[in-house]
């Protein structure tokens, strides 16, 4: 099979299937099934396509045969590959838990050719190595978040709705400036392109000034401090099955777009641009804990924990050491997994409890001591606690944060780490410890549904294998990082003709 | 010429941060949809204005010689017009549902989630 085309699967896999889903709108079970087919050929192409280009190095298809950096490129480096394949998880996980969970009214409206195109944004935003295709991509996926988000159409969904697309709108536009100047200044979009055209430029000011436009972009889809407040504002209030796609990969797409940009394109003042991303990072990283602390919601509180974990990836790119960029790749392998896993957990304890509010729960770990072991899995890999996937992610974070001398991060990573597993305890001693409240809320009978179990088991068996099989997973988080600190490798790959 | 864009732009701009700064919901729709225009105009601007010069190579000539306007940023400009278009569509049908659901055009009002 031709290596190249393979690039292009994951964005187009999912566009066909949700054209594919379109046409059978009215019919449920067709749907069901195009959404687990789409997202199982997604999976397997992300395998693939990550196996191929961890034997092969960096791989690169020219969309039409235009030769870079005239055409658009697809690029395939081991970060997008990683990327690509989280998402594909993150997708297949939330096809299984919608199985159950998706209401037909919602089906009908489009939720899964919605769910494909999101797949597909997320993933061309991960391969392209095109600045402006990248815009093309965020927006593709924002529109069908944007719909995704408001299905149901209740008065917190609309409200929560204007403040995420009002956000991420003005990121949008902030982007599209930021592409402008850059434009103007080295007339190229191709990524590597500009990052050779870059180094030429004769006003290094002018370019950290674009630099800093996109960190506002970026980190506005980040969710990082000081915009992050829309995330906290929307992402309670959708289906779970869309909240916990959402909290997986959403903002590891603007992540994704901080190392991309930091590392490939602006490292020519990396004192100034670098320090401010840690200053970012470590206020991000308070915040969000600090706002999880204050909250009584499952969700919400779930929703800040994303605030703060954006942070600790913040803090990787800003440290930018070898061994920081090892931690962050592997922090967002771990925290992905673990976040939308924590969702759907949520989503599982209001089947069964009744409610999302922590007073209103309680006595979950006699009724359904299966739900309290899976939910324990990510709660404690979430808030660092070994042998889990999250201890291994935070020690090679706070061992590179020690390394560099950044103290004072290193201080607020750790007392992050203490507040994380302090928020989860509280879920836990409300949720499940206690007695459940008097009177006890009317549940219909909660049917214990196979589906649900499978797809929490699914992604909780993930955190304790990164966790047990920490090695390879970081050799993986090595060699991506590696590509990362090395720009030159991309630029070849890119510039140097495309495949032979 | 390029002096006087720049003006209008950071105008343009400057308006838009106002408007999506008020309380009023419809405020921050024509916000966003100055915002949109004024990016589109800066991209046209900072690609150079030529004026009456299409970038069209000469009969028996292999490349273009001489200044001509750019091509790629008016494609740039177009996708970026089609795709503001589209999000613009959903802001407004999103406000009105807002508004038929909230019955309030006051943002002050909506702070049910926070």
């Amino acid at each position: 099979m031709d290596m190249s085309v393979l690039i292009a699967l994951p964005v187009i896999i999912p566009l066909i299937f949700g054209a594919l889903s379109l046409v059978v709108l009215n019919n449920h079970g067709a749907q069901r099934l195009l959404g687990m087919l789409g997202t199982t050929a997604v999976l397997a192409a992300a395998i693939l396509l990550l196996w191929q280009t961890q034997i092969h190095g960096i791989k690169v298809l020219e969309v039409g045969s235009w030769p870079a950096p005239f055409g658009i490129v697809l690029v395939s480096d081991l970060l997008g590959a990683i990327m690509v394949l989280l998402a594909a998880i993150t997708g297949f996980a939330t096809a299984i838990y919608s199985l159950k969970t998706v209401r037909k009214r919602f089906e009908r409206f489009g939720y899964y050719p919605l769910l494909h195109l999101l797949l597909a944004g997320v993933n061309g935003a991960f391969l392209t190595g095109d600045i402006f295709n990248l815009y093309v991509w965020f927006e593709v996926l924002l529109v069908a978040s944007f719909a995704l988000l408001i299905q149901g159409g209740e008065r917190a969904q609309m409200e929560g709705a204007i403040k995420y697309v009002t956000l991420n709108l003005l990121s949008s536009a902030i982007f599209l400036t930021a592409i402008g100047l850059l434009y103007g200044m080295v007339g190229s979009l191709n990524m590597a392109d500009i990052a050779v055209r870059l180094t030429a430029v004769e006003d290094p000011k002018m370019v950290t000034l674009v630099a800093m436009l996109f960190l506002i972009a970026f980190s506005i889809k980040a969710a990082a401090f000081p915009l992050f407040f829309w995330l906290p504002a929307s992402y309670h209030t959708p289906q779970v099955a869309v909240s916990a796609i959402f909290a997986g990969l959403l903002t590891k797409v603007g992540v994704y777009a901080l190392y991309r940009v930091f590392s490939l394109m602006f490292t020519g003042e990396v004192e100034f641009t670098h320090q401010i991303l840690l200053w970012m990072a470590v206020f991000t990283m308070l915040t969000g804990v600090l706002g999880a602390a204050s909250q009584y919601e499952v969700r919400r509180i779930l929703s800040f924990h994303i605030v703060s974990q954006i942070g600790y990836m913040m803090l990787a790119l800003a440290l930018f050491t070898p061994l920081a960029l090892i931690g962050g790749v592997f922090y967002i392998m771990h925290h992905i997994i673990v976040k939308a896993n924590l969702f759907f957990v949520a989503g599982m304890m209001y089947r069964l409890g009744g409610s999302f509010e922590l007073k209103e729960l309680g006595g979950l770990y006699k009724k359904h001591p299966g739900l309290a072991v899976l939910f324990l899995i990510p709660a404690f890999s979430l808030a660092g606690v070994p042998p889990l996937s999250g201890f291994f992610a935070k020690f090679i974070l706070i061992k590179a944060g020690v390394e560099a001398g950044a103290w004072w991060a290193v201080a607020v990573a750790l007392f992050v780490g203490l507040f994380t597993l302090f928020s989860m305890i509280k879920i836990w001693n409300e949720a499940f410890w206690k007695k459940a409240p008097e009177p006890a809320i009317e549940i219909p009978a909660p049917v214990r549904n196979k589906a649900l179990y499978w797809t929490t088991g699914i992604l909780a068996s993930m955190t304790i294998a990164i966790g047990l099989f920490a090695q390879p997973i970081y050799v993986l988080a090595e060699m991506a990082a590696n590509q990362l600190l090395n720009p030159q490798l991309y630029i070849e790959a890119v510039l140097g003709g495309g495949q032979p | 010429m390029t002096t006087l864009m720049a003006i209008l732009i950071g105008c343009l701009y400057a308006a838009s941060i106002y408007m999506m700064l008020r309380r009023s919901m419809v405020k921050l729709l024509i916000g966003l949809i100055l915002l949109s225009n004024a990016a589109n105009l800066l991209i046209f601007t900072v690609a150079g204005l030529e004026r009456g010069v299409p970038p069209l190579i000469a009969q028996g000539a292999e490349t273009i010689t001489g200044p001509t306007a750019d091509p790629l940023a008016q494609a740039l400009i177009l996708t970026a017009i089609v795709i503001a278009f589209g999000v613009l569509a959903f802001a407004v049908v999103l406000l009105h549902r807002a508004y038929e659901v909230i019955k309030t055009d006051d943002m002050n009002e909506m702070k049910g989630t926070d």
